[in-house]
């Protein structure tokens, strides 16, 4: 264990990102190993290293590495292992049946400060989460921000499988990242196989995950705007963002159901056939006519334990998250492109989108700079449609394996890793939505700002609340 | 008789014509965004449904938070009362009117941020804090167009500052009035009445916690105090008053 914790500590400290951190319950006596995933972006590796089980407490590794605050706070509340020398240690999503935010909060005392308790329920339809700042007057000395409230249980949910249900229950981790996951869990599943997805429902894969990205940060852009009051560009971002979402949504109607579960998808094909006729300066057109909702009569040759993941998954990461930064670093730096790409991402590669700041403006810059490049992938994917089959048959898991998956979603790294059992079910699935790293960033790009700049500032990084509940 | 049956119904007038105006303001902005926008009436609707329900009070409260929200409604209604509209004298018209007006319209931003402060809430005493920053500045403003006014057509009188036609120097008293009008009214860039950004809200922050019916004399008012500021700046440029000798003189 402490061999474990040095080679973690040691990696990170040459510059490796803490892509996740969780413990496996093993089967003896209530033992625990934790496992890591450590990624390279300097030198495009991935490295996973597994702990010996032990019992009781470790000695935490966020005293030297403050990424992995949140890691460690979270296997103290799934399994007990306290981090000793843990600076924060109180819950992540739950406060054991009580509301997240009955836990204490960190306080600034003082005459002139105050504390301001905003939500869980707002003033807008947003996702419930509570803030509570620490104010003097309107400065922000302290922002902490307690979630939670949308705990679904959909880690619990997944081991023993993978069920039926469980590809849907990916879709759902988030729901504006959906394509993102589902790849992850397709790169998983096709890992633990040992096989790889056919081209073309890489390819395929390649367009829903740029259409979504297209659709989010539209449709972030346009929600900036509205926040400083530019009311235009709000309404424009709207409308634009309304049609790549529903682009993206025929994918999920259609193709997806092949692309990513298996499942037979005619119709989802021939809407495909319609893309590479799009002209460049019209939005893609999205063909609803063939739109199939999910569980109707569509014919399903291949059995439900038969999947057909697409995204080859790596034994190395897919790509380096621009939001998959340590906690603290206020620098933004789009690296959308691909330190290791996977997939269809290894033919054709979209370039790192980067600008020399780390405000409000400099993250709206980064999404506008991943929108032009996106939009030009999009345009040289449709001319590059492989042919052949859509899928193929999935063998079974391998036992006692781990599979890693990275995949850039719009918001960064979504980081999926599974470990199967003797039989080959999955033993434990760990997801690591982009969210779950960047929470705490939002909190500290708050201090020191005017709290009437918080929702501009929040929108910015327009993080998800049921991707980091789970 | 008359004079009670005009008071009436200019008081009708000013209570029910109030809501459309939001309502209009919202249809245009949905229309120019491309959306359908909510119903004309929706104001109206709101108000009809605030009021069949019920209150909820903050432990801490004292009967302020009930009587600050009828004060600034009062009030409000009693300053547009005091504004002739075009043509037709003002109800109370009487010389130095105009400070009355003034004073009657802190009057109701007092008592919106009384009763704001009787929440006990931390977030609220900061909205009654960003109201009153505000308020510093547009009330300068405001006295400073009224001055000009009054200097102009050497009265203090409503009736007889906004009649006489305008001349080059409405202009910047337009821009003026209406840097007001939206400031006051917090409408974009101000403000924001739609968003409901929590944090950002000015005006907005310090009715977050009433409801019901409090909460629809908050909303009407702010829809009064909407077309009294459209009324009164429509005046002051346009020569639309009557610039004869008073007819009716106070007391």
């Amino acid at each position: 264990m402490p061999e474990f914790l040095d080679h973690v500590g040691a990696s990170l400290t040459r510059g490796g990102r803490l892509s996740s951190l969780f413990g496996v319950p093993t089967s003896e006596g209530g033992a625990l190993q934790l496992v890591a995933v450590l990624a390279f972006d300097a030198s495009n590796t991935l490295a996973v290293g597994r702990s010996q089980p032990f019992q009781g407490a470790f000695p935490a590794l966020t005293l030297h590495h403050p990424q992995a605050h949140l890691f460690e706070r979270e296997i103290w509340e799934q399994h007990g292992a306290v981090p000793q020398g843990h600076p924060w240690l109180k819950p992540v999503r739950r406060d054991h049946g009580a509301g997240p935010a009955v836990g204490g909060f960190f306080r600034v005392d003082g005459r002139e400060v105050h504390e301001v308790a905003v939500g869980p329920v707002h003033a807008g339809i947003i996702e419930p989460g509570h803030f509570r700042f620490q104010c003097a007057g309107e400065e922000v000395l302290h922002l902490e921000i307690a979630l939670g409230y949308q705990h679904r249980g959909v880690e619990e949910a997944l081991p023993g499988g993978p069920h039926r249900a469980s590809v849907h229950q990916i879709e759902t981790v988030a729901g504006d990242t959906t394509i993102a996951h589902a790849t992850a869990y397709a790169g998983v599943l096709e890992a633990l196989a040992g096989t790889e997805a056919p081209f073309r429902a890489q390819w395929l894969r390649a367009i829903a995950l740029e259409l979504e990205r297209l659709a989010n940060h539209t449709g972030d852009l346009g929600a900036l705007a509205g926040d400083v009051a530019f009311l235009p560009t709000a309404s424009a971002c709207g409308k634009i963002r309304g049609t790549s979402s529903t682009s993206r949504r025929c994918f999920v109607a259609t193709g997806s159901d092949a692309a990513w579960s298996g499942r037979a998808a005619a119709p989802g094909n021939s809407n495909l056939h319609a893309w590479p006729g799009y002209a460049p300066d019209s939005t893609p057109p999205c063909v609803t006519s063939n739109r199939q909702p999910r569980g109707s009569g569509m014919p399903r040759p291949s059995g439900h334990g038969s999947r057909t993941p697409v995204e080859s998954t790596p034994p190395r990461p897919a790509k380096s998250g621009w939001s998959a930064r340590p906690p603290g670093r206020a620098a933004w730096c789009g690296t959308c492109g691909l330190t290791t790409p996977t997939g269809w991402y290894r033919f054709a590669q979209v370039p790192v989108s980067v600008w020399p700041d780390g405000d409000v403006f400099a993250r709206a810059r980064v999404r506008w700079l991943e929108i032009q490049r996106a939009g030009e992938f999009l345009r040289e994917l449709f001319d590059t449609a492989p042919d052949g089959p859509l899928q193929l048959p999935l063998p079974p898991p391998t036992p006692n394996t781990l599979a890693v998956a990275l995949v850039e979603g719009w918001r960064g790294e979504v980081c999926h890793v599974a470990l199967t059992d003797a039989r080959g079910r999955l033993e434990r699935y760990k997801l690591t939505d982009p969210s779950f790293h960047n929470w705490t960033g939002l909190a500290l790009a708050l201090r020191g700002q005017a709290i009437s700049d918080f929702p501009l500032c929040n929108k910015s990084f327009n993080l998800s609340y049921c991707g980091f509940d789970l | 008789m008359t004079t009670v049956l005009e008071g009436l119904l200019r008081l009708g007038v000013w209570l029910l014509a109030a809501p459309l105006l939001p309502g209009l303001i919202n249809k245009v902005k949905a229309w120019m965004a491309g959306r359908r926008g909510p119903p004309v009436l929706q104001l109206y609707y709101d108000l009809a449904k605030l009021w069949r329900k019920g209150v909820v009070v903050s432990t801490l409260a004292s009967p302020g938070f009930v009587a600050g929200p009828a004060v600034a409604w009062v009030a409000v209604l009693g300053a547009a009362l005091l504004l002739p509209l075009g043509p037709l004298d003002a109800l109370l018209g009487f010389p130095g009117d105009v400070l009355l007006l003034i004073y009657l319209l802190a009057l109701a931003r007092f008592a919106t941020a009384w009763a704001a402060l009787e929440t006990g809430s931390a977030f609220e005493g900061m909205g009654a804090a960003r109201e009153v920053s505000f308020a510093v500045l547009a009330e300068a403003a405001v006295i400073t167009a009224i001055l000009t006014l009054s200097w102009q057509s050497r009265s203090l009188s409503l009736q007889e500052m906004l009649a006489p036609s305008a001349g080059p120097g409405m202009v910047l008293l337009a821009v003026g009035l209406f840097t007001v009008l939206l400031a006051e009214n917090c409408r974009v860039p101000f403000d924001d009445p739609n968003t409901h950004l929590e944090l950002t809200m000015i005006h907005e922050v310090m009715v977050l916690d009433h409801s019901g019916p409090l909460l629809a004399a908050v909303l009407h008012g702010a829809a009064m105090k909407l077309l009294l500021f459209a009324a009164l700046l429509v005046q002051a440029v346009l020569p639309l008053g009557d610039s004869r000798p008073r007819r009716r003189r106070w007391p």
